[in-house]
């Protein structure tokens, strides 16, 4: 198990902070900020490796940074704090971006992300709870978050707490079962603290998806199922800022957060080849160098 | 009967274990308020009307989706409860087998999987109602003890087990009839049989619903002249090496007896701890490699030789295979 730098939570509390108390505008470019550099450390980390999802990672990676950095009540030093926020990323194959992230906040030294994949790291190809401090639990096989969500939002009810639960994810993911069954449960029980955030990219590993077994019309089905649904722009943080503060008590909220693969690097972006394909040479000096404007 | 401190004295009084499981699960509910009990409409048949009615905000019924009731389950020991999940095996075990790997075994949750009505309980519902692969299908998952009680006194004792151990684990809850077989203060632990009787011409090494016929087929091979070593196998996983090595030594063969498919099951774990350190003749008795026929459980179990005569059978065989 790693262990949580206690610079980088420093660092990271007080990025919180001003996050927090800028206006709107600020707010989005600390987050752009914070995010184009998660951006470089996943292609830095996924060039190592030499394997990696550089397209889900990129289409992830606003969402992510700013529930870390905006909105979930987490301690990076004490990650298994009872009423903690729950951030559960049921799209596992996006580990990069995760791992990347909760090292920005502080959960672990940075200076591991250089193990990514590497023989004996803790930081394998899909997250692994019992390893990796700040991740909820063990995915990589699609359709698993949801369900887990909505125990952890009921057991935080159960207990009495306020904690809420955020699942993110893929809408390919969506062609799996086991989430309608959750979805309705999760209505059912009317949890209101929960929130799926759908990473809507519109590609899945082999080609779009509204060409293989299509979700549309997706937002009608959530809220078919009795959820609050809210669509966004997930490539912009203020609005998902936004988004994720507003709530109802009595019903889950699915977030659709419209995205693109890839995006954050123009050869990239929106297209299916690179949901695993490994940048090499004269692309990594073009993506590195879009990534730093 | 042959006498054995861990046997109670005999009486055929027969029990459905469903009813010590909803006894014990209220019971250590009432002590701990981690325990929350998780099912898929199945409050009946698994006999959790009392504990609804007991605990009404404890009882977690996510309707017929098994795939979800595990994860459910996983989501509310991440939250800090003790989730009991209970559902008929053939169910749980097969619908969720990867939410069991992902969520329970491999995030190392403490959550008690318990997979009711094993084996052919149900009988004359068919191969879909029958739960002869569990066992095959969860020892191939690491992190995951598979406990298999054979009386109302083990079941009571493989769930406070189940409670007072981090992690996961599998307890398969009889339904088809057996005695009450064991003393009360009998123990339990990983990795250790329960010996029932000595012999040393042949050992019987039996898991669940069929220990009380093996004690009975010892019984029987007792008047005939042959001492049967009468080994309950409450784990499965982690299995007691050492007893088979020490039977593999010390008998002349070996006979496993189990209300699951011989491929994969205890008969198998058995039988590969034997051709490690002690080659000898093992027998595994279950279900071989077909889907059953129609027919109630007594019907069954005699059909496929797993009656105290048909264990006394392959017992006889396995002793004459070796020479006797």
């Amino acid at each position: 198990m790693l262990t949580s730098s206690r610079p980088q939570v420093d660092h990271w509390r007080a990025f919180r902070d001003r996050v927090r108390d800028a206006g709107r505008d600020e707010r989005a470019n600390l987050l752009a900020t914070a995010s184009a550099q998660v951006r470089r450390d996943v292609l830095t980390m996924i060039e190592r490796a030499g394997l990696g999802h550089v397209g889900g990672d990129f289409s992830v990676t606003d969402i992510l940074v700013t529930l870390y950095a905006a909105v979930l009540s987490v301690e990076p030093a004490e990650p298994d704090w009872p009423d903690r926020d729950r951030l559960i990323l049921s799209k596992g194959h996006s580990a990069a971006a995760l791992y990347a992230t909760l090292a920005s906040c502080g959960y672990f030294p940075a200076t591991e992300l250089a193990t990514f994949m590497a023989p004996l790291s803790a930081l394998n190809g899909h997250p692994d709870r019992t390893k990796v401090p700040g991740v909820e639990t063990n995915t990589g096989p699609l359709g698993h978050g949801l369900p887990v969500g909505v125990g952890t939002a009921l057991a935080a009810r159960l207990r009495g707490s306020s904690a809420r639960t955020v699942v993110i994810l893929g809408d390919g993911e969506l062609q799996e079962g086991s989430n309608w069954e959750a979805a309705m449960y999760a209505a059912h029980q009317q949890l209101g603290s929960l929130t799926a955030v759908i990473d809507r990219n519109g590609l899945q590993q082999g080609a779009r998806t509204e060409d293989t077994n299509a979700l549309e019309p997706l937002a009608d089905k959530w809220r078919s199922f009795g959820w609050t649904v809210a669509e966004v722009d997930g490539h912009d943080h203020a609005a998902l800022a936004d988004v994720f503060s507003a709530s109802t008590p009595d019903r889950p909220t699915a977030v659709i957060a419209h995205t693109q693969k890839g995006h954050g690097v123009s050869f990239m972006t929106d297209r299916v080849e690179w949901h695993h394909r490994v940048p090499t040479g004269e692309e990594l000096a073009l993506a590195r160098a879009e990534l730093s404007r | 009967m042959i006498e054995s401190t861990n046997l109670r004295p005999a009486d055929r009084t027969m029990y459905d274990c469903r009813k010590a499981f909803a006894d014990e699960l209220a019971t250590l509910a009432r002590a701990d308020e981690r325990i929350v009990a998780v099912c898929n409409d199945s409050v009946s048949s698994s006999n959790l009307a009392a504990f609804r009615d007991e605990f009404p905000d404890r009882l977690v019924n996510v309707g017929i989706a098994e795939q979800n009731m595990v994860g459910v389950a996983s989501g509310l020991a991440n939250g800090g409860l003790l989730p009991f999940v209970c559902a008929a095996a053939p169910f749980l075990t097969g619908r969720a087998l990867e939410q069991i790997k992902a969520d329970i075994a491999y995030a190392d949750r403490h959550v008690v999987l318990c997979g009711m009505s094993p084996g052919v309980a149900y009988g004359q519902l068919g191969p879909t109602h029958h739960s002869i692969e569990d066992l095959s299908w969860l020892r191939a998952i690491a992190n995951l003890p598979i406990v298999v009680p054979a009386d109302p006194t083990q079941t009571r004792a493989a769930m406070r087990w189940a409670v007072s151990t981090e992690g996961p684990s599998y307890l398969r809850i009889p339904r088809s009839p057996v005695p009450e077989l064991f003393a009360p203060d009998t123990p339990l632990e990983p990795g250790r049989f329960v010996p029932l009787t000595d012999g040393d011409d042949v050992t019987l090494v039996a898991a669940g619903t069929l220990v009380w016929r093996a004690v009975e087929a010892a019984s029987l091979l007792r008047i005939e002249g042959i001492s049967a070593r009468v080994l309950a196998a409450p784990f499965v996983e982690p299995l007691d090496e050492a007893a088979v090595i020490a039977a593999a030594r010390e008998t002349r063969g070996i006979v496993t007896v189990e209300e699951a498919t011989v491929s994969g099951g205890l008969g198998a774990a058995v039988a590969g701890v034997a051709a490690r350190y002690c080659p000898t003749r093992v027998r595994v008795l279950g279900i071989p490699g077909v889907f059953a026929p129609t027919g109630d459980v007594e019907f069954l179990l005699e059909h496929f030789g797993l009656t105290a005569t048909g264990i006394a059978d392959s017992a006889r065989s396995v002793l004459a295979d070796a020479g006797r």
